[in-house]
């Protein structure tokens, strides 16, 4: 099982394991992770998920799709160039460790 | 005693339960569900679900160790049967025969589908869908079967359908009204979908009555219609709306209309100690427009739960929400932000013949609601621009060479 590690806007971290294809957003909100929200429960509808994706595995973990780009410009926080909606990003192996920081605004 | 009890553990159930323990409820949560599941997410199943790419455990909303660490207890599978207040305190008894005292009550009882009574209709493979275990009967049968029939062209028939025609099935969606999602949407969004599924190879009829189904043995083998035609059909997919659960309300002697039940922009329900949220609940325009409104949406069942926890916790906070809405039918994202109801003016920005554009709704001169397919940036845009009061002048909002947000106008101070 990948694991993913989040660190919260206060600098807390929590570090969970994933099964492979489900959601950053998902692991984070069942287990209760502060700061991630998902009002849209992963559809991509709401941006209330974003993410900045550790540096490390930014080229790893790639962009954000068409739809995601577009839903980001709508985000509460800062949007940066590792900015992502953890919603939509589904784990992999090969994302073992991935580490990401928890916007501080989300709604 | 403080004792919460919340009764239906779906959407908005779940939501009073953590939203209390946020605001440092302390005392017993007792979340009453009658399904095998703890709570999960409804909109994947006409979705991802269908189509196998999500399964149960991702629609789960929460993991057992959460609730557990918060001490809300999920009661599963044994629905809530009769509730009363016996002088001051409160008493649900539940099928298997359990009593749950309570001081305080959330009824967050969702709805369910609104039945069709014609000739046929309780033949096998006439299905509905508004749980897992519909779900799974309609995905135990979606494999062998070639054609589907859907009657009712709303949101959750077309996206069954969008899902069908995608998995190569030969399908009809049959809608009774003169459009599509008509309850939702203007007549430029719902043509846009019906050409749009057209295009897309799905047999789209508006305006047509269907008089029976039809079968061999006790399986469904088609649909009749007025005329009659028979569509050929191995399943057929009935959505054509939902009723709002209310016997319990009933039973506590709630105010009710049109079977849903009244709450105040707070989530009170005509007894003070009681709230209510969700699919079941008819309330204030959240916007502050005339009229009271029903919504089924997972950021209605969501918002009015907090709001609810926040009445029960004693420090009321007044819904002011944005609604938003949104469908994924195919490779078409609908997404929708505010209440278009009451609206005497639209303006179509983008082209629907490239499957992207926006519609946007217009009162009196104000801007109270977009549709948008697949364009995230206008509905955003919109709202974040309806949380705020601001608007966008509707003579110039259709011009794509410019962006929605350099047309803002802030709310008049
Ligand atoms: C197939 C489908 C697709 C959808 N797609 C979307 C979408 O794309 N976007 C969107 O915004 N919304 C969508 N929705 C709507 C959304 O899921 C609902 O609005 C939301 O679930 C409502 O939440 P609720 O808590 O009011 O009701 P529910 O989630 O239905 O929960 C109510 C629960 O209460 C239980 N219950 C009822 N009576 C009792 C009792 N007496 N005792 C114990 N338990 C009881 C019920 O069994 C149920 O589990 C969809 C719904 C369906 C069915
Ligand atoms: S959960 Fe809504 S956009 Fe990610």
């Amino acid at each position: 099982m990948p694991s993913i590690t989040y660190i919260s806007p206060n600098g807390t971290s929590t570090t969970l394991d994933a099964r492979v294809g489900d959601s950053v957003m998902e692991v984070a909100v069942k287990h209760g992770v502060d700061g991630i929200v998902a009002e849209c429960g992963g559809a991509c509808s709401c941006a209330t998920c974003h993410v900045y994706v550790d540096a490390a595995f930014q080229e790893t973990v790639g962009g954000p799709g068409e739809l995601e780009d577009d839903m980001l410009d709508g985000a509460a926080s800062e949007r940066l160039s590792n900015s992502r909606l953890s919603c939509q990003i589904k784990m992999r192996d090969e994302f073992d460790g991935l580490t990401v920081h928890v916007a501080p605004e989300q709604l | 005693m403080d004792d919460i009890l919340i009764i239906g553990a779906g959407q908005a159930g779940m939501q009073v339960a953590v939203s209390l323990r946020e605001h440092g409820f302390t005392g017993p949560i007792t979340l009453a569900g009658s399904e095998r599941a703890t709570p999960y997410q409804r909109p994947p199943l006409s979705k991802a679900y269908l189509s196998g790419e999500a399964d149960l455990e991702s629609l789960e909303l929460r993991a057992q160790s959460f609730y557990d660490d918060r001490l809300i207890a999920v009661r599963c599978d044994d629905a809530v049967v009769s509730v009363a207040f016996e002088g001051g305190d409160g008493v649900a008894v539940t099928a298997s025969g359990s009593r749950i005292p309570f001081a305080q009550l959330a009824l967050t009882p969702g709805s369910e589908p609104r039945r069709v009574s014609i000739p046929g209709c309780d033949l096998a493979g006439v299905l509905y869908l508004r749980d897992l275990a519909d779900a799974d009967e309609l995905k135990a049968r979606w494999g062998a079967a070639g054609r589907v029939v859907v009657i009712g062209g709303g949101f959750i028939g077309l996206e069954v359908a969008a899902a069908a025609r995608k998995a190569g099935k030969t399908v009809t969606v049959l809608e009774a009204a003169d459009r599509l999602i008509a309850r939702a949407v203007s007549p430029i969004t719902s043509e846009f979908f019906r050409q749009a599924h057209a295009r897309r190879g799905i047999d789209v009829r508006v305006s047509v009555q269907v008089t029976g189904i039809l079968g061999t043995g006790d399986i469904v083998t088609g649909v009749e219609l007025a005329d009659g035609e028979v569509v050929p059909a191995d399943i057929v997919l009935v959505g054509i709306g939902v009723i709002p659960r209310s016997a319990l309300a009933e039973q506590l002697g709630l105010k009710l209309v049109g079977g849903a039940i009244v709450v105040d922009e707070f989530a009170r329900t005509s007894d003070p100690r009681v709230v209510a949220a969700g699919d079941a609940v008819l309330m204030p325009h959240p916007l502050g427009r005339p009229g009271q409104v029903r919504l089924e949406s997972v950021q209605n069942a969501v918002d009015q739960a907090k709001v609810a926890a926040a009445t029960l916790m004693g420090a009321p906070e007044a819904y002011r929400a944005v609604p938003w809405f949104w469908s994924d039918q195919a490779d078409l994202k609908l997404q929708i932000a505010g209440l278009s109801t009451g609206f005497d003016q639209t303006v179509v920005r983008g082209d629907p013949d490239d499957d992207h554009f926006s519609v946007l709704y217009y009162a009196e001169g104000k801007l109270i609601a977009i549709d948008t397919v697949n364009d995230a940036s206008d509905y955003m845009v919109v709202r974040r621009a309806l949380g705020r009061g601001a608007t966008i002048p509707p003579e110039l909002a259709s011009d794509t060479s410019v962006s929605l947000k350099s047309l803002l106008v802030p709310a008049a101070a």
